[in-house]
């Protein structure tokens, strides 16, 4: 069943007529994701080919729904057009929306998100800045390299990219239902609560790894969703233990500022709520095979 | 991008947000012109980003243009909790200080939203206030398309329970604020104190403005805020060839792929330093899912032109980017740089996983570099590079 993501997904690409969204669509396609069309108003009624495998491209995410039944899309678009991409994504009322580019700014994604809201939060949004969901071995939607690991019952919710590439390689004869990238920035769609409770109701999951990062308060409240509503075991990961104060560490989320936010405040927050938590990656993997060895 | 006071000032005159005159200056002697101009009176103001420059001897009045020269001779240079005073604001002297309020403008990552907070009992001991008695100080969700209009405007100035006689005036300020805070991709700006003055005029004394640097695409004028004083030479090598770099205090450089992996790394390497004489991380730098060759090779410059580095983690997975690229892409940029007459002297440690490991790790065993080493996980790879830091230190 997995969380969000199946064999039955129908996915569109808005930008995938770009390089970032050529290259990626051709390695969604080889993972077994069926891609059905792209969105380009300029390249309208084109068709691109993939490997033999032709993908329509359509004018509008409209349009691309009505004529091949999409449920998902992924936004590959630079990001000064981003904040447009979703919100044409959000009129048209896609399930989810998947938003890989990076660099967004934050007025940006507060308002598309504010615009979510009105509309009736009819779309999921993932992202912006993330590596995008996985449910391996059925459907791939983002930039996950798709064969690090197999299908399994891990469900894996991460800020990080290669943080989730390095815990989904490294618990890879396990497998995992899903893993899903939420991104670093600081107004990120869905959020680490969002995951966990969906793999918290999917018979599919038996085990939940979560790995978070400094900044903002997310992990101290996904800390408090578990105490109250997570009976499946959790096993966590916090990175940015040594990052110095008022640095930004690459994500835009990743900073630092005062006595929230440190990756300590976090670790102490989920113990509390009784994850498990790694020092390192390594560590946190080993845990999570001991939680499933019983 | 945090600004320095008399840049949130010019932003906030800019926008029609009321304050008094000003001028930066980084010599003493140009404080004389000015105070002149101001009517032979003035405030000397150092300008660093760090707050308590009033308690720490930062902030002088001055009664003359000698004085005012003397003073900012005092502060220019100053130590303030680590900050150097590059630069110090001329500022107009405030008029009678009748009472002090605080209003600001942010990002609510919590809630996903902005928000606004206003106190009619601003000042300096305001953070104080806050964790005190919050009800002091009132906190207003502002919906990121709807803004603030005069209607939301009268809300805060009603929940923060402003007097009658200034609401009119506070309401035009948070109008004004409120445009600053959209126009600039600001993530906060901040007025504290708002004073009320002798006049019945409301003014911003003083200003704290952080703008969003992805935002830079639309903000041509960002460019020019940027401090150039107080970048590290380091950073701003990187900063010029496009690499996410971070200069930090420890012997251990590290070059990984990706923000949270690259975040990760430099605690696995503080941990295994604590073995190894307390080596640290010497830096952060990301070099992005790419990792070509030529980025390697100038990231590696970088890492081996810092003095304080005495070893180098390279640490990448493997995603899109498979392993056996990585490794060429080191090979490659090890030789780019020696043909470019660099000195490559400091032992490298290289952890390669992911994609085509093994063929990656062929390549480097087969490069056979004298001073590569292959460990094949995070942490043992952070282990040899701590001992390595640690015997040369």
């Amino acid at each position: 069943m997995a969380i969000w993501l199946n064999k039955d997904s129908k996915v569109i690409v808005q930008g995938m007529t770009g390089a970032t969204g050529m290259k990626h669509t051709k390695l969604m396609l080889g993972d077994g994701t069926n891609v059905v069309g792209g969105v380009n108003p300029r390249k309208a009624g084109t068709t691109v080919d993939f490997d033999g495998t032709e993908v329509p491209v359509f004018g509008t995410v409209k349009e691309a729904i009505e004529k091949t039944g999409a449920n998902v899309s992924v936004i590959f678009v630079p990001e000064k057009f981003t904040k447009d991409a979703v919100v044409e994504a959000i009129d048209a009322e896609i399930a989810l929306a998947v938003v890989i580019t990076e660099g967004i700014a934050v007025h940006d994604t507060a308002s598309f998100w504010a615009y979510a809201g009105k509309k009736g939060n009819k779309t999921r949004i993932i992202g912006p800045n993330c590596p995008g969901i996985i449910t391996p071995g059925q459907s791939n939607v983002g930039i996950i390299p798709g064969d690090i690991t197999k299908p399994g019952r891990i469900g894996l919710v991460s800020k990080s990219g290669t943080l989730t590439y390095q815990m989904m390689y490294e618990l890879r004869d396990i497998g995992f239902s899903t893993a899903v990238g939420i991104g670093g920035d600081p107004i990120i769609g869905t959020t680490h609560i969002d995951a966990l409770a969906a793999f918290q109701n999917d018979p599919e999951t038996d085990l939940i790894v979560m790995i978070g990062e400094i900044g903002g308060d997310a992990e101290e409240r996904a800390a408090a969703f578990i105490k109250e509503n997570v009976t499946k075991p959790v096993v966590g990961y916090v990175a940015g233990f040594t990052a110095p104060e008022g640095k930004t560490m690459g994500h835009a989320g990743a900073i630092v500022s005062g006595s929230s936010g440190t990756a300590q405040a976090k670790k102490e927050a989920l113990e509390a709520a009784g994850v498990k938590v790694g020092k390192t990656p390594t560590e946190t993997a080993k845990l999570a095979r001991e939680v499933l060895a019983g | 991008m945090d600004l320095f006071e008399y840049q949130a000032r010019d932003l906030f005159a800019k926008h029609d947000v009321p304050v008094l005159a000003g001028e930066v200056i980084d010599t003493p002697e140009a404080a004389r012109a000015i105070t002149e101009r101001l009517g032979g009176k003035s405030v000397v103001k150092a300008q660093v980003k760090v707050g308590g420059r009033g308690k720490a001897g930062g902030v002088k009045l001055a009664a003359s243009a000698d004085e005012a020269v003397a003073r900012a001779t005092d502060i220019l240079g100053m130590d303030i909790k680590g900050h150097t005073v590059h630069k110090v604001m001329i500022a107009e002297t405030a008029p009678e200080i009748l009472e002090e309020y605080y209003v600001s403008f942010l990002l609510d990552r919590a809630n996903r939203t902005f928000l606004s907070i206003a106190s009619v009992e601003g000042g300096m001991e305001i953070e104080e206030v806050a964790a005190t008695r919050p009800e002091a100080v009132a906190k207003t969700p502002i919906d990121p398309i709807d803004g603030v209009d005069e209607a939301k405007a009268r809300e805060i100035v009603a929940a923060a329970k402003f007097p009658a006689e200034v609401a009119d005036k506070v309401v035009n300020v948070l109008i004004k604020l409120w445009d600053t805070f959209i126009k600039s991709d600001a993530l906060l700006v901040e007025v504290n104190p708002l004073a009320k003055v002798a006049s019945g005029e409301v003014i911003a004394l003083d200003g704290k403005v952080s703008l969003d640097e992805n935002a830079e695409f639309r903000h041509p004028e960002y460019e020019e805020l940027h401090d150039k004083d107080a970048a590290n030479p380091l950073e701003a090598a990187a900063k010029a060839k496009g690499l996410n770099y971070v200069k930090l205090e420890g012997e251990v450089g590290i070059i990984g792929n990706g923000a949270g992996l690259v975040m990760s790394t430099l605690d696995v390497v503080a941990y295994a330093g604590e073995q190894h004489g307390g080596v640290k991380p010497a830096n952060f730098l990301d070099i992005g899912g790419g990792a070509s060759a030529q980025v390697m090779a100038n990231g590696l410059e970088i890492i081996l032109g810092d003095p304080d580095v005495k070893s180098v983690f390279v640490n990448v997975f493997g995603g899109i980017t498979a392993c056996d690229e990585v490794a060429n892409g080191i090979v490659q940029a090890l030789k780019l740089l020696e043909d470019r007459g660099e000195n490559v002297s400091k032992p490298l440690v290289v952890r390669l996983d992911g994609n085509n490991a093994e063929l990656g790790r062929q390549i480097l065993t087969d490069a056979n570099h004298p001073l590569v080493q292959r460990v094949d996980t995070m942490d043992g790879a952070a282990d040899k590079a701590a001992e390595l830091a640690h015997a040369a230190k």
